[in-house]
């Protein structure tokens, strides 16, 4: 197991380590430099190079870029918010993100885990078929459909919800947002629900339990549901993928100030600094989350990580 | 109560005809086993569905921009805005033209086909936009059909890279094994740590949105899930009789990979393909929609959703069709790879 999560964490931080050399490299060999003014002389560069550390040899730039990032000193901003640390403009943005994204994926994953159940329960019925086409719909459709259809339905014609994010109203306005962020959630869990539940359901050991003479509470909620939640965790880095790109697209129609929009604007307006911080941050989440799945799913399921031992001796 | 015995008479009995027994023995015709897949995917509703819109949406793709006599960049400034109108169903009231406008100042409703007053006449009355026309005076049923071919020049391109990167890193990295083995799939684990989103971002830092840097970003990533799928498949296989005949007859290496362990599962790698592409036709429209996709006045699928939505709430037909035309692509390349998949091998449900 401690060689298992070992060689887990190593491929973690390889992975990061060869994010931060391409955003090192890019940044080394971007055309153009900052201190390109035609007025100053060699000493006057000397000077510049020497305070911006840039005289120094290549691998030792790198590890003091690695030293920066690390710590979250990502630069200051160029043409979003001028010469704003962007560590000031992550501070307010990042928590809104987290927050709607986390919300996204609560209620996701219930509806979705209680659509997979009733689907699962009721199979082969109008239950099953409804639930069939919704996760259909829901992993076919991108997220700013339905953020598109929200928009009119309940937000222009009816006028139930705010169009645009208000930040005295965090909660409010964002249902809508979350909605639609979540829709994509709901069809993958509730996809998989279905398949796992089924599976369960048929096996013996649930004959068995119900030849017991349990209730059927206790016999879905206690037996199958325990049993069919486990291979769920690995659809959880898909979900995240598709939760970091929908909340681009839905920050940017719902005006949320997070850092998805951040960055659409930051690449609209070559940012440069931004992007590679946001870029950054976006890794070490995903690369947080795959290392976390990993893990606990080698220590739930141990042929997992026996397998994929083997594979590898 | 009638106790009476009574006796057997030959008639009772019948004899079992020899040509009965002899049935059991029959010997069924074995299929070849594209037949059975072709019978299993024919019994799949939702996936023959499925087959029958890609077929129809690839006609339009092909004829849809000439159809109207149109170009996707081709404006009349004096067309702008104007709603959906075809021929033959206008009389029954839908497509006529007519457009309800919910504006803050109360709901109208207009037909600028049509003008009002009959001694003033628009000159539009003999034309017919099947989709409608956008704020710039451009047609959309000209635009969405291209777009839609861009969509699809996208799952080609998604194939063709699981095909030629992923299935030949698959093959090496599970034929050879050992160190080759190792290195690869540690340089696969590594670059499937970094989000597509992330090398997305990065190349359009280094080259301009468009075309281009979309398929280059497929290319870098498209092809892991697909190399992870063949190499399982050759771990099963290369252990197999037929494979250490065909070493001690001296095969080469490449000739074994190429002629005897790929004509094996070639079928599923295929199949297993097609489940990329709506993968990849998701991320083009997410770019497009986001600006990042081709360059106007080029058009996909995801920027015709992006430039629509602007004017979403005054003129929501303009939104109409491309999403329409979107989901139905999405839809039925989902419900083929499904039904694909569970008609070569029921077994293998959700890889």
């Amino acid at each position: 197991m401690k060689k298992y999560i070992l060689k887990r964490v190593m491929i973690s931080i390889v992975t990061l380590l060869v994010i931060l050399l391409v955003l090192f490299l890019m940044l080394e060999f971007m055309p153009g430099s900052p201190f390109n003014d035609e007025k100053l002389t060699d000493s006057q560069r000397a000077i510049i190079n020497a305070k911006y550390g840039l005289d120094q040899p290549i691998l030792m730039r790198f590890m003091n870029y690695i030293k920066a990032m690390l710590s979250g000193d990502f630069g200051v901003s160029y043409t979003i918010s001028k010469n704003t640390p962007i560590t000031a403009l992550l501070e307010t943005r990042l928590p809104i993100s987290l927050r709607i994204g986390g919300q996204a994926i609560l209620i996701g994953t219930i509806i979705g885990l209680i659509l997979g159940i009733i689907a699962a329960i009721k199979h082969n019925t109008i239950y099953d078929t409804i639930t069939t086409v919704i996760s259909v719909i829901g992993v076919s459709l991108p997220s700013y459909v339905f953020a598109m259809a929200l928009i009119y339905a309940l937000g222009f014609r009816l006028k139930w919800f705010p169009l645009l994010y208000q930040m005295e109203a965090p909660l409010y306005s964002s249902i809508m947002p979350t909605i639609s962020l979540c829709m994509f959630t709901v069809a993958t869990v509730a996809r998989f629900t279905r398949t796992e539940m089924l599976e369960v359901l048929g096996s013996e050991y649930m004959l068995l339990a119900e030849s017991k003479g349990l209730n059927n509470f206790q016999l879905i909620f206690k037996h199958a549901l325990r049993n069919a939640l486990i291979p769920i965790i690995t659809v959880l880095a898909p979900l995240v993928v598709g939760l970091m790109t929908g909340s681009l697209v839905i920050e940017k129609l719902f005006s949320i100030p997070g850092i998805g929009s951040l960055l659409v604007s930051a690449i609209q307006s070559n940012d440069y600094n931004v992007v590679v911080a946001l870029t950054f941050i976006y890794s070490i989440m995903y690369i947080g989350i795959m290392l976390v799945v990993d893990i606990l799913y080698g220590v739930i399921d141990p042929r997992i990580r026996l397998a994929k031992g083997e594979e590898h001796e | 109560m009638n106790n009476t015995e009574f006796e057997f008479a030959p008639e009772d009995f019948k004899l079992v005809g020899a040509e009965k027994i002899s049935r059991v023995d029959e010997a069924f015709p074995s299929k070849p086993i594209w037949k059975e897949v072709l019978t299993r995917f024919a019994q799949n509703k939702g996936a023959v569905v499925g087959i029958i819109f890609i077929i129809i949406v690839l006609t339009m793709a092909i004829a849809g921009p000439h159809m109207a006599g149109h170009t996707y960049e081709s404006q009349i400034i004096t067309h702008q805005n104007l709603a959906p109108r075809i021929p033959g169903l206008e009389k029954i009231g839908v497509f006529n033209g007519t457009e309800k406008m919910h504006t803050s100042t109360g709901t109208v409703i207009q037909n600028k086909y049509i003008s009002e007053d009959p001694s003033v006449p628009t000159g539009l009355e003999k034309i017919y936009y099947w989709f409608g026309t956008d704020v710039l005076g451009r047609d959309i049923f000209t635009r969405t059909w291209t777009g839609t071919r861009i969509s699809l020049y996208i799952a080609l391109v998604a194939v063709i890279v699981d095909m030629c990167f992923g299935m030949i890193y698959g093959l090496v990295s599970g034929y050879f094994g050992g160190k080759v083995d190792m290195v690869l799939q540690r340089f696969s684990e590594i670059l499937n740590g970094i989000p597509t989103l992330v090398i997305v971002t990065l190349l359009i830092l280094v080259f301009k949105p468009g075309l281009v840097t979309i398929t280059i970003a497929l290319a870098i990533t498209g092809w892991i899930g697909m190399s992870r799928i063949a190499r399982a498949q050759v771990l099963k296989l290369k252990e197999q009789e037929f494979i250490l005949a065909s070493k001690t007859l001296g095969a080469k290496n490449l000739f074994i990979i190429f002629k005897e362990i790929l004509p094996n599962i070639f079928g599923q790698l295929i199949i297993m393909s097609m489940f990329s592409i709506p993968n990849a036709i998701f991320t083009e429209a997410f770019l497009a929609f986001i600006g990042l996709g081709v360059p106007a006045p080029l058009a996909s699928l995801g920027s015709l959703i992006s430039d629509a939505f602007k004017s979403f709430t005054t003129h929501p037909y303009m939104i109409v069709f491309p999403v329409i035309v979107l989901a139905i692509i999405m839809l039925s390349f989902n419900m083929m790879a499904d039904g694909l998949r569970d008609a070569f091998d029921p077994k293998m449900k959700e890889m």
